[in-house]
């Protein structure tokens, strides 16, 4: 494998990382009016991620430097072709991050009621931008010659693009649910189960469109494997909530999660962004590719860097490892 | 508006602001781990206290500085994509390597640092704060290092007209970060100090007004306040050492931007600082000004000599033409620049008073942390009513310096994102306009959205966060030590402190 292409492979597979981590989160934010009856119960929910969801935050920011660093020419296309939905993401990540931490800052219920407004709302709008912004990438763009958007910003209004928002949309609020039933105890955890069984097929049904769109038109013969190991393990996952095994069920949304990855970068390839006016126009990873001795730097940055980032983040999970219920949130402690 | 001048005030905006909390989280993250470090070593209370206290407070601050953060790592591709296709090669990878050597850490390290106090152990949960604090730096020193490229464009071969890295050890020891590194650690440290000073003396002030309070208490500002003195008083004097070798560096790499610090017309040897301007600044012609100046000082400042030679704007005018050209190309693309004639000399007002305004400030913070440690000395705290309300206002000053430091630097390099290299220590041959970076294939009314949206909600959270400091100073130490549980709710399954 050439370094563009490894670079390629690594950029999804943070990307892959982004979506696993970050969707529990976003969904865990979703849920919050759902499965948090009272104040106690959303702290619950919300204590379930405090630890965790910086980090998982900086797999995004690591996904978009590392293509600004190995491929610019994807990174500026992309960026700035998706001007208003990324600006729409960017604004709903400040409110998030803000929200988690100032939300318990100040003891008055009209205070948090204003921070939960924003965690829910930027909980459901982020997935969606991201959603939208991967699909553009992967079923293309109105490109020029320059890698310059033709058209307003309403020609990313597509039907694939609107199904990527609302597959990554619909993949968090279940995986949060999943998440939810494996990190909770009590009346929280049997809620987030329920939820997960009730509505875990139709949540997923914008991930299967999705899956096909990319898959029947211009997909490999090779890429239906993973869509199909895809398709099984989100359907063993949701199984396993059955029999309450809730860390089981987590893991095979990951690999489901994986499966969609692959499918989608794999029909991708040899391509990053697809034009839509010429082929001769589309970017791919050899034209955007920085110069091989950019990516070999970065490449022995990224040898070391990525394990002890897997290894210090996986002992997070380990020291928050217990089950939260509402008997271990402390009485609230603001001036 | 034209769709540079959208782009570039919100890059204006955003940037300062996001540099308004990053010295504050780097400086402040750095003591409250020597803070913890203290208590580690004595086991007195006080230190934990003032762990807790200021650890909170930084923590309001780290929010801040990470969700604006990210606005700026997307910026370079939304509004500047000419700017991203033409540097990728270099700026990308000091990007990507803030991403996985720095942040990663940060973000992991502070999540565990705040909800690991009761499940880790002392030692572990000492060596995330440093951990955390640390990577601070370490990220400060990789974007400077993108930064340093754009104003002295090292370790590249210009392939197809486009820079090419030949050497990643150049990019990191370019001496322009090498010297903009420290210079910038040490404002971090500026803004900390006058922050400690300025709330520990409202606390003592309040502390004198209800006389009640136990005398601990006291002990624990009157620390917090001469560690800020000592800290603003050693800050800056690592201001003047770094900020002389960054100036002669910038006398040579971007000689225009000095001369137009000093609004210095025409070539002068020996050359005079100027210590202030009266005459037209505004009227972006350097021959109005008239200044007061001190003989001989520029020319130190530039080559560490009273009697050397320092060009002036109009002597330095026709070289840049004869070296970059008379004209922007005629490119579509330039919109109102195509075919311009290009103006090589940079917003003089800008440039001159924010090189006085960055230095002011600096001096202003440093006045103020010596005052402190006489006025402090021996336990002592003066009585007065001017005095804490001083102390508090003075925490804008270093804040001040910094932003202005900043806008200097950036609108010294105009007409270039990329500045040109005239000297044989870096790359020449390599330089970009500020007019053909940014991002032809956006409309102006997106840009123009993005410059509303940003702006209004960076307004509204500057509002909060300062709402939120301002209650949990008031709050005092007791409203961040952990919540002890009564008794009879304890039991083996430890609650979370720190809680969310």
């Amino acid at each position: 494998m050439d370094l563009p292409t490894f670079w390629f492979a690594l950029i999804a597979l943070l990307w892959l990382g982004y979506l696993f981590l970050e969707g529990f989160d976003f969904g865990v934010g979703m849920l919050l009016p759902v499965l948090g009856r009272d104040e106690r119960e959303r702290r619950v929910l919300i204590n379930t991620i405090g630890p965790v969801w910086d980090g998982n935050e900086v797999w995004l920011i690591v996904a978009i430097g590392a293509t600004f660093a190995a491929f610019p020419g994807w990174y500026a296309a992309l960026l700035s072709t998706t001007y208003l939905p990324l600006l729409l993401l960017l604004l709903m990540l400040i409110g998030r991050g803000v929200a988690f931490e100032y939300r318990g800052k100040v003891d008055t219920a009209r205070w948090r009621r204003t921070w939960d407004v924003v965690i829910v709302t930027a909980s459901w709008i982020a997935p969606m931008m991201i959603g939208l912004v991967l699909s553009a990438s992967v079923f293309g763009l109105p490109l020029d010659a320059n890698g310059d958007r033709v058209g307003g910003p309403l020609v990313l209004l597509t039907l694939p693009n609107v199904l990527g928002a609302l597959a990554v949309w619909g993949f968090s609020f279940l995986h949060g649910a999943v998440f939810l039933s494996l990190k909770t105890a009590g009346e929280v955890r049997e809620r987030a189960r329920k939820f997960a069984l009730r509505f875990g097929a139709p949540l997923l049904l914008p991930v299967i469109g999705l899956l096909l769109l990319a898959q029947l038109p211009q997909g490999d013969p090779w890429t239906w494997v993973p869509l199909g190991v895809a398709l099984a393990a989100a359907v063993a996952g949701l199984a396993r909530m059955i029999s309450w095994r809730e860390g089981q069920a987590f893991a095979l949304q990951g690999i489901a999660l994986a499966g969609v990855v692959v499918t989608l970068f794999g029909a991708l390839w040899p391509n990053v962004i697809p034009s839509t006016l010429d082929p001769a126009w589309s970017l791919s990873v050899a034209d955007t590719a920085s110069s091989p001795y950019t990516l070999t730097v970065i490449t022995w940055v990224a040898a070391f860097g990525t394990p002890a980032v897997l290894v210090y983040q996986g002992w997070t999970y380990w020291v928050f490892r217990k089950r939260i219920g509402t008997q271990h949130i402390p009485p609230v402690h603001a001036p | 508006m034209e769709l540079l001048d959208i782009a570039r005030w919100q890059f204006g905006i955003t940037t300062v602001y996001h540099f308004l909390m990053v010295p504050l989280t780097i400086g402040l993250s750095l003591l409250v781990a020597g803070m913890q470090t203290a208590w580690w070593r004595t086991g007195n209370e006080r230190y934990l206290k003032m762990t807790r206290f200021w650890g909170k407070l930084m923590m309001i601050n780290f929010a801040m500085g990470v969700v604006t953060g990210i606005v700026q790592e997307f910026q370079f591709g939304m509004a500047w994509s000419e700017y991203s296709r033409f540097v990728g090669d270099v700026f990308g990878a000091p990007l990507a390597m803030e991403g996985i050597v720095a942040f990663f850490v940060e973000s992991t390290f502070l999540g565990l640092w705040i909800f690991g106090w009761d499940r880790l152990s002392k030692g572990v949960h000492l060596a995330c704060a440093w951990a955390f604090s640390l990577a601070t730096v370490a990220s400060a020193y990789f974007i400077l290092a993108a930064n340093s490229w754009m104003q002295h464009p090292v370790g590249i071969e210009v392939v197809d007209g486009r820079p090419r890295m030949n050497s990643i050890w150049a990019v990191m020891t370019n001496n322009t970060v090498l010297a903009a590194f420290p210079h910038t650690i040490f404002g971090c440290f500026a803004v900390a100090g006058s922050f400690l000073i300025g709330i520990a003396a409202y606390k003592i002030a309040e502390h004198h007004r209800n006389s009640g309070h136990d005398d601990e208490d006291r002990k624990l500002w009157h620390g917090s306040m001469r560690l800020g003195a000592w800290v603003g008083v050693i800050a800056f004097a690592g201001l003047a050492l770094s900020g002389d070798v960054q100036g002669k560096l910038m006398f040579e790499q971007q000689p225009m931007k000095m001369a137009s610090a000093e609004a210095l017309c025409h070539t002068e040897q020996p050359a005079s600082f100027s210590i202030f301007a009266y005459g037209d600044v505004g009227r972006q012609n350097c021959e109005d000004v008239k200044s007061f100046t001190v003989p001989y000082i520029l020319s130190y400042l530039a080559n560490g000599d009273f009697t050397s030679e320092v060009k002036g704007v109009q002597a330095l005018v026709p070289e840049y033409q004869a070296a970059y050209g008379t004209h922007y190309p005629d490119d579509a693309r330039l919109g109102a620049f195509a075919g311009q004639p290009i103006d090589y000399v940079p917003n003089l007002p800008a440039t001159y008073w924010g090189f006085r305004f960055m230095i002011g400030f600096g001096g202003m913070a440093a006045l103020g942390a010596v005052a402190v440690l006489w006025f402090t000395r021996k336990g002592r705290f003066p009585k007065g009513r001017w005095w804490a309300p001083l102390a508090v206002a003075s925490i804008a000053t270093p804040f001040l310096g910094n932003a202005f430091g900043w806008i200097f630097t950036e609108l010294g390099r105009q007409p270039f994102v990329v500045a040109p290299n005239p000297n044989p220590s870096g790359v020449d041959g390599v330089w970009m306009y500020t007019a053909s970076a940014v991002s032809s294939g956006v409309t102006p009314g997106e840009m123009l959205t993005s410059l509303i949206a940003l702006t209004a909600v960076y307004g509204v959270l500057a509002c909060v966060e300062i709402f939120l400091i301002v209650r949990f100073v008031k709050g005092g130490v007791a409203a961040t030590m952990p919540h002890e549980p009564p008794d009879d709710e304890k039991s083996d399954d430890d609650t979370l402190s720190f809680a969310y």
